[in-house]
């Protein structure tokens, strides 16, 4: 770190310098630049999460009810002003539409992945900027991403392993099991068991409360075994005693949101805002931004050394991509002036034999016609043949029949006299 | 003679046989109930629904027995790619001298994978396939011992979590509707207040019908049926669908051992009326409605199958008949243009000799006149 510098020795002072107000003089500036927050919930469709935010927050966010029939997984983020005492919170909300609903989730994790990146791209273009403002910049990254579990009260479902697992590495996630008022305590100490034991199992990296500090190791430490946090999200009170508490009323009791006895939800509020909220911010910036970076600047073409280990600038690499670039450009430009006129002479030669072939058929097709009408000729010839020699027996049989009738009328003029 | 009297004596109890002529078969319901006893009954209940939603536990509660004892459950990992089983579990149980021999049907795996296209098709398959075998078994010549293995009720659990019902409970109920009475059901309902409860109730019915898909329908009362019975009648068909609860445990409540949940801040009892409809369901499922439950699937959802399989079976016959004729018809070849046109040609030169033969005749018929 900074004090590992073996050649400064350390110096001691005589009196008071007054430089101990740093940290006061950090703190005033936050407080009156104020901060900023992004929350990433996501989980099914009625499982809580805007219940739960409203909760946490003390306030009553906009919300919607979603339909379970979205074709597609969503993400809905909307930006509140806050503040408590003299310290202002931008904060922002994403939450996931549609999430667990589809017959085929194979798909689910990919939007929630590209938002994300979409926050840290965004991040990144502005840090690549001439002319930039980074200290004005309204940082939209995901500092949280609650995970919501639903209480089957068995283990993790398959796809809240397959999103965890494609999230790890970018996002710090917080399990948290939703509506726990349905789990009984010794089911919860099974289900969180069995759950820690999947996540480790399969390599899922969730994010542990910082124990370096030790003002804090000891309340982080007891936390984060105590992980994931059944909550139970309540924005309506109860009267106990004499006091108006958030709770769920059931026949059977009443669930107090801020009883530890009943739930977690104090232990998620005080580790998600009040202790580690500056350590999320600290976690997304250096070690999920810096790895997003590293990875997008690899994919263009960047590094740090070039093959003989020797440093290259910036400027270099990008002068180098951009004759790449216009060479790559020029190359494709030439090879489709190639395929067109390839193409051209292809069809041309097409077209040529076309004409031939037809050109041949329309002469078979004479001749045929040819041959057709002289066997036409024959037969009408045959015919009219035919046809005189049947008039002519016509003409004699007609003649015959004369004759006959002929005789027979006599014959019958004699009879009749 | 000494016959009659015997008879009358044991079973003339109204006053109206002493007055009308006794004739003795008011005694039927009582053979009935006497054969039924030493017959037994079977029944095949399916229940399905994703992992996680107390389905194991709800069978136990009903049936106050552990059929799950050795069950082994998946993890995530092996979830992702799941295929939906069929698993049986058979057991006879007797109560009061009624021998019951219960077939629970499970379907691990629906719902559970991460692509879930056609999840319900095994279950589809499966009720066919019982189907199918009763259908052989019916047309067969020796019918001494058919086994019923039909399925005569679905127990669909529907998750508390969501707002409504999803697309696989949708897609799942309507492949199903039309072969197997569903019940669907509301399970762990101990995630919901009151309120919650009516709210999602209405939902859900709203959407079954809004899908047109066909749920098991209560039948009418008869119109002679006492009051009290009518009004259960009534009050049990808007409850539907039910929201339960179940429970492996027993816990102390109100100075009584009972089946329910313990939770720091109250105890929920399965079989309270006003925690859960746990008893409702018991009530129609067992105690009211079994019986019913088997009638339609005899005579509805099986006679349905039997003739759609009946109907197929002569289409296919009669296809096979077509191609088996003894004079095939050949497709004859299409002639071309120019030969068309040469037959037209000769088409109209044979019209042209037949009309002068006609003149010809008839000439030779006026000359003779």
């Amino acid at each position: 770190g900074l004090f590992q510098d073996k050649n400064a020795r350390p110096l001691a002072l005589s009196g008071h310098v007054g430089f101990d107000s740093l940290p006061d003089q950090l703190v005033n500036k936050s407080t009156s630049q104020g901060f900023c927050f992004n929350i990433l919930c996501i989980g099914e469709t009625g499982i809580g999460k805007s219940t739960l935010m409203d909760t946490l927050f003390n306030t009553n966010f906009e919300n919607f009810e979603s339909s379970h029939f979205e074709p597609k997984v969503k993400l809905r983020a909307q930006t509140y002003d806050l503040q408590e005492s003299n310290v202002r919170l931008k904060l922002t909300v994403v939450n996931t539409v549609g999430f667990g609903d589809q017959m085929n989730k194979q798909e689910s994790y990919q939007h929630i992945v590209d938002y994300i990146d979409t926050q840290f791209e965004s991040y990144l273009q502005e840090e690549l900027k001439i002319k930039r403002s980074l200290h004005n910049y309204h940082d939209s990254r995901i500092h949280a991403c609650l995970y919501f579990i639903a209480p089957s009260g068995h283990s993790l479902k398959s796809l809240d392993l397959v999103t965890m697992k494609k999230l790890d590495s970018k996002v710090n996630i917080i399990p948290v099991i939703a509506k726990a008022d349905t789990i009984s305590k010794s089911e919860l100490h099974k289900f969180k068991i069995k759950i820690m034991s999947e996540l480790v199992s399969n390599g899922v990296q969730i994010y542990q409360f910082p124990i370096d500090d030790e003002t804090v190791a000891k309340i982080n430490t007891a936390m984060n075994g105590h992980l994931p946090f059944a909550v139970v999200g309540s924005t309506e009170e109860v009267s106990i005693g004499n006091k108006m508490v958030k709770a769920r009323q059931y026949p059977w009791g009443v669930v107090q949101v801020e009883n530890e006895n009943h739930c977690d939800f104090v232990k998620l509020r005080e580790m998600l805002i009040c202790v580690n909220m500056e350590d999320l911010r600290e976690q997304t910036h250096t070690r999920h931004y810096e790895l997003y970076r590293r990875c997008k600047l690899e994919e263009m073409g960047f590094r740090d050394t070039d093959p003989e280990c020797k440093p290259v600038s910036l400027q270099q690499t990008y002068e180098e991509k951009r004759q790449e670039f216009v060479g790559e450009l020029q190359r494709r430009e030439e090879e489709m002036r190639q395929t067109f006129v390839q193409r051209v002479k292809e069809k041309e030669a097409e077209l040529k034999d076309a004409e031939r072939e037809l050109q041949g058929k329309f002469e078979q097709l004479k001749r045929m016609h040819a041959e057709e009408k002289s066997k036409l000729e024959e037969k009408r010839r045959s015919l009219e043949e035919e046809m005189s020699v049947f008039s002519k027996r016509k003409a004699a049989t007609e003649l015959l029949q004369a004759q006959f009738f002929g005789a027979q009328k006599k014959k019958k003029k004699k009879s009749s006299s | 003679m000494t016959t009659n009297i015997r008879y009358k004596s044991r079973f003339m109890k109204s006053e109206e046989s002493e007055d009308k002529q006794y004739v003795g078969f008011a005694t039927l319901p009582n053979q009935v109930h006497r054969k039924s006893v030493k017959k037994g009954f079977d029944f095949t209940l399916m229940v399905a629904g994703e992992s996680g939603l107390g389905k194991s536990t709800l069978v136990n509660s009903l049936f106050l027995t552990d059929l799950y004892k050795d069950r082994k459950l998946l993890n995530a990992e092996e979830r992702i790619n799941q295929t939906v089983e069929i698993t049986k579990h058979t057991v006879d149980i007797e109560e009061k001298g009624v021998k019951l021999k219960l077939t629970i049907v499970d379907t691990p795996g629906f719902g559970d994978a991460v692509n879930n296209n056609e999840c319900w098709k095994p279950i589809t398959d499966y009720i066919d396939q019982q189907f199918e075998q009763y259908f052989r078994d019916e047309s067969g010549l020796n019918r001494k011992n058919i086994l019923d293995n039909r399925v005569h009720c679905c127990l669909y659990f529907i998750p508390p979590f969501g707002h409504g019902l999803r697309p696989v409970d949708v897609e799942f109920m309507k492949a199903l509707h039309e072969k197997v009475n569903i019940v669907p059901l509301i399970s762990k309902a101990d995630c919901l207040t009151p309120n919650e409860v009516k709210k999602l109730k209405d939902r859900v019915r709203d959407e079954i019908e809004h899908f047109g898909i066909k749920v098991y329908q209560f039948p009418e009362c008869d119109s002679d049926e006492e009051e009290e019975f009518k009004q259960m009648d009534k009050e049990l068909k808007e409850c539907t669908p039910f929201a339960v609860i179940g429970s492996n445990t027993v816990v102390e409540a109100r100075g009584q051992r009972v089946r329910g949940r313990l939770y720091p801040w109250g105890i929920v009892e399965v079989e309270n009326q006003s925690h859960c409809d746990f008893v409702k369901l018991r009530n129609m499922l067992i105690r009211s409605h079994m019986h019913d439950l088997k009638d339609v699937t005899c005579d509805v959802h099986y006679e349905n199958y039997r003739a759609h399989c009946i109907q197929e079976m002569t289409s296919k016959l009669a296809q096979d008949n077509r191609t088996d004729s003894p004079l095939p018809i050949l497709p004859l070849p299409t002639p071309d243009v120019e030969t068309e046109r040469l037959i037209k040609m000769k088409d109209e030169e044979l019209k042209r000799m037949q009309e002068m033969l006609e003149k010809m005749q008839q000439q030779m018929h006026e000359k003779d006149q």
